[in-house]
């Protein structure tokens, strides 16, 4: 007898389950180890139920992302789910009729969508200022601090305690250079996303006015005294080598795993790569300067969250409903956090994964949540929103890597990025 | 030259199609969407779009920073066109002077053109990255601080490295071909009358290889201006500061990073009308000066 081939019974099974099936397109930017949980989730709902399908697309990084998603919309072919970075939530939000509120679409597929069930810090940031659900928070990280035990040991620190505030940070870097324990004290990735918009929430400074653009259309207060006095210290530091400028985005990472550096801040997101490394590393709390009052108050959400297209048919949202009901069970949120590094959503999942021995295991991996959530956020902390926020950063980028160079001091550049900056919202909105 | 005359009016036509086709969709279909959107002012989602005339011209022609990148432009292309067609050619005319192996010389540097742009400037990065770059270390070790992430000169140089290094090959195989195509005996002559090499380089080889030279000159520039996106988004990303941003990788910048439509659409036609200027300009000047023998 003849075995029916391969591939015919393949072609044979899949018109009943195209017909059967709605599908759900999921444009994301997840690559390596963050990809593979995309897939597993997205093949877990599918055999978990019969009636929709959801197909993730792996589009890119997160700026390709959005502008393939932006392109396929302005040609009709929009995605029914995309991923869209922090920084690109500003440009979503001023998308009306490009998109579906999130709280709509749960509320419409039948769905109570309870707010207090979700972490606040995560989705305050993807609410509208009436707290309206925007877009579904997916993966959601807070910056931290890591160090090198190794380092830290020779350089004659103590192992156990990293270095808490900024000048503790100064200090221990000049240490680790002087004692000739590695060749750069301290580095940092993003410096805008950490040294300025998270430097703002966790010291209670403003970042910009309307409650860091989160009420209306910011104007930058970057320049203010205790920015200049942070990004001073820091161009000190640069100046004398124990500070080691690593580039714009993640880069400085590897200044960290080669063992350039003894001190790394980071968004938690990376501790995938820094585990891998195999280094002897520890974890401790995002630094604060102690001259600030009430610092440290709280962190704000980087990452990346869901968002729906707008103009598609009820069932595809019905079926998107079902999928981020299914996305916010206890079980997902837990596999996803332990995963990936990358935060729960939910209260739920939150203290199912404190209940467990996780974070005995893993000590540190508490700590981007302790942050986020160690005190009601102010105005100053709930993160910032701007329409052209990728735009500011670059500026930002631009002026912080003059003062690095020595051209200019903290004040002309942080003065520099504020006005630039408030030329360029200004733009943005009037056109 | 002699005219060919086809037997009706339909084939001639029918043969240019899929030229035509082609030069129309992929050229004055998208040109023309970059001038109309050059004289709109729109979101990214293209929800809401003003007609705003010539304002985008005027804001981009106005911004320090537009011409910071014309300068970047200006200082990038000068560097790649002479770099790379000065150094293949002085490879072409060493790679004459072998008798033996001259295949296997040739062939090994024709390598790199086969490298996509993206790769090449990965490849540079890697070598030259501050802190793992394997030499950039012996940079150190010399006593030069070598840092592209922070110093704009260095981040330049490293640019036009990986730039003229990419393009080395294509300039070497047309200079050989060019050096192969002069006459033996106009160099054999110059030898009886005593011309030292050197002399007979530069006034016989050199000025026979003009067509030539023009010729890589308008492929080059061309190169400099639009193929090296690649290498500058792999390498510095137009940073630090705005050092390496030229004029292609701000229209990317500011259209795909900041969303700004307008803006970037109006810097497209604006480099085009470069593009198309100086391309003239080169057919009308200095191709009179160019003897084709």
């Amino acid at each position: 007898m003849q075995k029916t081939p391969f591939w015919l019974a393949g072609l044979m099974a899949l018109p009943v389950a195209a017909e059967a099936k709605t599908e759900i397109s999921w444009w994301h930017a997840m690559s390596g180890a963050n990809a593979e949980v995309v897939s597993k989730i997205a093949g877990d709902f599918n055999a978990s139920q019969e009636e929709y399908e959801v197909k993730p697309v792996f589009k890119g990084t997160y700026p390709e992302t959005l502008n393939a998603g932006i392109a396929a919309f302005r040609a009709g072919q929009a995605p029914d789910i995309i991923q869209v970075f922090d920084v690109g939530t500003g440009v979503m939000m001023g998308a009306q009729g490009a998109i579906k509120p999130v709280a709509e679409v749960l509320d419409e597929g039948g769905y109570a969508f309870d707010k207090s069930q979700y972490l606040p810090g995560i989705v305050g940031y993807y609410s509208t200022p009436e707290g309206d659900m925007l877009s579904f928070p997916y993966n959601s990280s807070s910056p931290i601090l890591y160090y090198n035990k190794d380092i830290f040991e020779k350089a004659g620190l103590d192992v156990d305690s990293p270095p808490k505030t900024w000048a503790e940070v100064w200090a221990a870097a000049r240490q680790i250079k002087e004692s000739g324990a590695a060749s750069c004290g301290y580095t940092s990735t993003w410096l805008t996303w950490i040294h300025t918009e998270n430097f703002a929430a966790w010291n209670n400074v403003s970042w910009g006015t309307n409650e860091n653009g989160l009420a209306g259309t910011p104007e930058l207060k970057i320049d203010g005294p205790l920015f200049v006095k942070h990004f001073q210290e820091l161009a000190d530091l640069a100046k004398e080598g124990a500070f080691v400028y690593g580039g714009r985005t993640s880069e400085a990472k590897q200044n960290f795993t080669s063992g350039e550096c003894g001190i790394l801040t980071e968004s938690s997101g990376g501790l995938g790569d820094i585990v891998k490394s195999g280094m002897n590393y520890g974890i401790g709390q995002l630094p604060y300067d102690e001259t600030a009052q009430g610092a440290p108050q709280n962190t704000t959400p980087g990452g990346a969250s869901l968002w729906v297209m707008g103009g598609k048919s009820d069932e595809t949202y019905k079926g998107v409903a079902a999928f981020f009901n299914y996305l916010s069970q206890t079980e997902v949120q837990q596999y996803l956090h332990e995963q990936s590094g990358y935060l729960p959503v939910t209260m739920a999942a939150y203290e199912a994964t404190k209940a467990s021995d996780f974070y005995d295991k893993n000590p540190g991996r508490e700590t981007p949540i302790l942050q986020m959530m160690g005190k009601q956020p102010t105005e100053n902390s709930k993160g910032v929103r701007a329409p052209n926020l990728p735009q500011l950063r670059d500026i930002q980028n631009e002026e912080y890597e003059k003062m690095l160079a020595g051209q200019q001091d903290a004040a002309t550049a942080l003065k520099n990025a504020a006005e630039r900056g408030n030329a360029a919202l200004k733009e943005a909105v009037g056109g | 030259m002699r005219r060919t005359v086809f037997p009706h009016k339909l084939l001639p036509w029918l043969l240019l199609a899929p030229q035509l086709a082609i030069t129309l969709i992929f050229f004055y279909w998208p040109a023309g969407q970059a001038f109309r959107q050059s004289l709109l002012r729109e979101d990214a989602f293209g929800l809401k779009s003003t007609f705003v005339g010539l304002a985008n011209f005027r804001k981009v022609l106005g911004d320090p920073n537009y011409l910071n990148s014309v300068r970047v432009t200006a200082v990038f292309s000068v560097l790649v066109a002479f770099c790379a067609m000065a150094i293949a050619l002085f490879l072409a005319v060493q790679a004459e002077k072998i008798i033996r192996g001259r295949g296997f010389y040739r062939t090994l540097m024709i390598w790199p053109y086969a490298v996509a742009p993206a790769i090449a400037g990965m490849l540079w990065l890697f070598m030259f990255n501050p802190s793992f770059g394997t030499l950039a270390w012996p940079l150190r070790q010399l006593g030069l601080y070598w840092n592209p992430l922070l110093d704009g000169e260095q981040a330049m140089t490293l640019v036009v490295a990986a730039a003229t290094w990419k393009q080395i090959s294509y300039n070497f195989l047309f200079f050989v071909a060019g050096l192969q195509a002069i006459p033996r005996s106009l160099l054999e002559a110059a030898a009886i009358d005593g011309a030292s090499r050197r002399h007979a380089f530069w006034t016989i080889a050199f000025p026979l290889l003009a067509p030539t030279t023009f010729f890589l000159l308008v492929v080059n520039t061309v190169y400099a201006l639009f193929d090296t996106f690649g290498i500058i988004h792999a390498v510095t990303g137009g940073g630090p500061g705005k050092a390496t941003e030229t004029l292609v990788y701000k229209v990317y910048n500011d259209g795909f990073v900041n969303l700004i439509m307008g803006d970037s659409a109006a810097q497209s036609v604006i480099l085009m009308v470069i593009v198309i200027a100086l391309t003239a300009f080169q057919f009308r000047f200095i191709e009179r000066r160019v003897h084709y023998g």
